[in-house]
């Protein structure tokens, strides 16, 4: 009796998952159809209403554009150019200067967090400063900028750096204020010294939190990239922006926006790959293990 | 008594220049300042010694300042009065040939496991080839060959433990200080735990200092039990345990009627200060 049970439990391990396995294969491909296809939907319902609407002069396409005006503003900035430069060459002023903001804002940033996060005397000190120049609105030093530097690119790159710097910052400060006590401890009882300790136990905890923040770090460096050519430029995204408003051309504004978008999205991805390796320890997030 | 301990202890440890290994604790008082403003005292006048190579337990109520104990052995606290002398010299800050076993994991979760092994030697500046030798060969020893590469994250509860033992171990401490390291365990992993850290702990014979609550655990273990009092924490009694070494498996130890001679000794006075510590939170929360 006991063998023939144990016969039939194998048959029935044998046979079920492949089956069900088959099944959950086929409701998880159904669900991304069905995902997909929403998606598309939704695109498709705001781009054609948008279109439509325009069209029938409900909305009117002179201050607020058109999906197939944008489209050809765009093929137009590209094939064209604008009045100072290729659309290409503005774009990658403008890369530049949010690339370069990004990196010094990043790294001050860091550097500022991790040595005033294990610094208590520096943090009493330097804290409420650090609050108040938080809390005026920065995208105003711009204008400062400008003055002093010039309409070269380097105000922007200041802009986009003073942006950055406070997301990281802060995220970075919290990260190494939220460093496990046990494990330093037990950092320092092996023998650590205070530059071990910050190489192999602060910064890899403060990491999680310091990538968070680089993901809307970066948008911010777009922003302060693009804020300072609209106060100032010679080239650059911002000034072709800036010329559309001035042309009453809202295709253009949007056109322009589009290719911002692409830009931070690939930015998006290219930092998302960088936690992916960086973080590679963590174990996978509930979602991610569980999501047959 | 240090004598009669060295004869119940020394089998196979080389006693040559052991003495540094001794721990003597003196008038050991601790006072913190609550957020309230008032003074609590923690640790009050406690006295100990743990010889050369002695395996000493200290059991007692919750919030008898057990850990405050270990963190100014240790060097990462400073007493209030009185003083730690670890082989004749004071304690000052953290010192060499220390160290400690925490209750909750103190692995890095992002370095792999032979990366947790290799912190110690990396941190005294061994040589890399050096020290990754000598961390394959004590994860050899806990038996966790074949899983030098996984996080600690992958593994299961018990597998942490032996890696926290073998990255306490790698450095060959004359003093381990422990910190209910397998309280967290379920009873069986712990008793195999325990039988595998007698074993690792005869290989490079440290003196060791051992927190617990369990006192099964600590009499299995232990040389010299030292019980605490609840709050002020201070030292109630010290047993010396003479049941013979090497033990064996802790679990069959348990059944031997000196063992449960000794375990119900240790209760009689322990009982006392845990129904006070209890009625005292019990009281609180009231």
């Amino acid at each position: 009796m006991s063998t023939t049970s144990a016969v039939s439990a194998t048959l029935v391990k044998g046979g079920a998952p492949s089956s069900a396995a088959a099944t959950a294969k086929r409701a998880a491909r159904r669900r991304t159809a069905l995902v997909w296809a929403a998606r598309v939907g939704l695109a498709a319902v705001v781009i054609g209403g948008w279109q439509a609407f325009t069209t029938w002069g409900i909305v009117d396409p002179f201050f607020f554009g058109q999906p197939s005006g944008i489209a050809r503003r765009l093929v137009d900035l590209f094939r064209n150019g604008t009045e100072f430069g290729s659309f290409y060459a503005n774009i990658w002023t403008t890369i530049q200067e949010a690339l370069a903001g990004f990196a010094l804002g990043a790294v001050t940033g860091v550097v500022f967090g991790v040595t005033l996060g294990q610094s208590r005397f520096l943090a009493d000190v330097l804290g409420p400063y650090i609050k108040m120049v938080n809390a005026i609105p920065r995208i105003v030093l711009g204008s400062i900028f400008i003055v002093a530097f010039g309409i070269g690119v380097l105000p922007k790159i200041l802009l986009a750096a003073v942006l950055v710097f406070f997301i990281v910052f802060f995220n970075a400060f919290q990260g190494v204020r939220e460093v496990d006590r046990n494990i330093l401890a037990n950092a320092k009882v092996l023998g650590a010294s205070q530059m071990q300790i910050t190489r192999h136990v602060i910064v890899p905890s403060a990491l999680t939190w310091i990538i968070a923040s680089l993901h809307s770090a970066f948008g911010f460096a777009i922003v302060g990239a693009l804020v300072g050519e609209v106060l100032g430029a010679q080239s650059g995204l911002g000034l072709v922006i800036k010329t559309a408003q001035n042309n009453f051309d809202p295709d253009g504004v949007f056109a322009t926006m589009l290719v911002i978008s692409v830009i931070v999205l690939g930015a998006e991805w290219f930092i998302g790959k960088l936690e992916h390796r960086l973080l590679s320890w963590r174990p996978p997030a509930p979602s991610e293990a569980n999501s047959l | 008594m240090a004598s009669r301990n060295d004869v119940a202890v020394s089998p196979g440890a080389g006693n040559v220049g052991r003495d540094s290994a001794r721990v003597e604790i003196s008038g050991l008082t601790k006072r913190f300042l609550t957020p309230a403003g008032e003074v609590f005292t923690a640790l009050e006048d406690v006295s100990f010694t743990v010889e050369p190579g002695q395996f000493c337990a200290v059991v007692g109520p919750t919030g008898c300042g057990k850990s405050t104990t270990l963190s100014m052995v240790s060097g990462l606290d400073r007493p209030s009065e009185g003083s730690v002398t670890v082989g004749g010299r004071e304690v000052d800050g953290v010192a060499d040939g220390v160290s400690f076993m925490f209750q909750t994991d103190a692995l890095l979760p992002w370095k792999t496991v032979l990366g947790n092994v290799l912190m110690g030697p990396v941190f005294r500046g061994v040589p890399k080839q050096q020290a990754q030798a000598s961390a394959r060969d004590w994860l050899r020893r806990v038996g966790l060959t074949g899983f030098e590469d996984r996080y600690p994250h992958q593994l299961s509860g018990g597998m942490r433990k032996r890696v926290a033992m073998a990255a306490a171990l790698i450095n060959e401490p004359k003093i381990l200080i422990m910190d209910e390291p397998f309280g967290a365990l379920d009873v069986q992993t712990k008793a195999i735990m325990s039988t595998e850290l007698l074993g690792l702990w005869e290989q490079i014979r440290p003196s060791v200092i051992f927190i617990t609550h369990d006192l099964d655990e600590a009499v299995a273990l232990a040389d010299r039990v030292v019980v605490m009092t609840s709050s002020p924490g201070s030292v109630k009694a010290v047993f010396d345990i003479d049941l013979p070494r090497p033990r064996g498996a802790v679990q069959e130890i348990r059944f031997q009627p000196r063992f449960i001679d000794l375990q119900h000794q240790i209760w009689e006075t322990l009982r006392e200060e845990v129904e006070r510590a209890y009625a005292r939170t019990a009281g609180g929360t009231a």
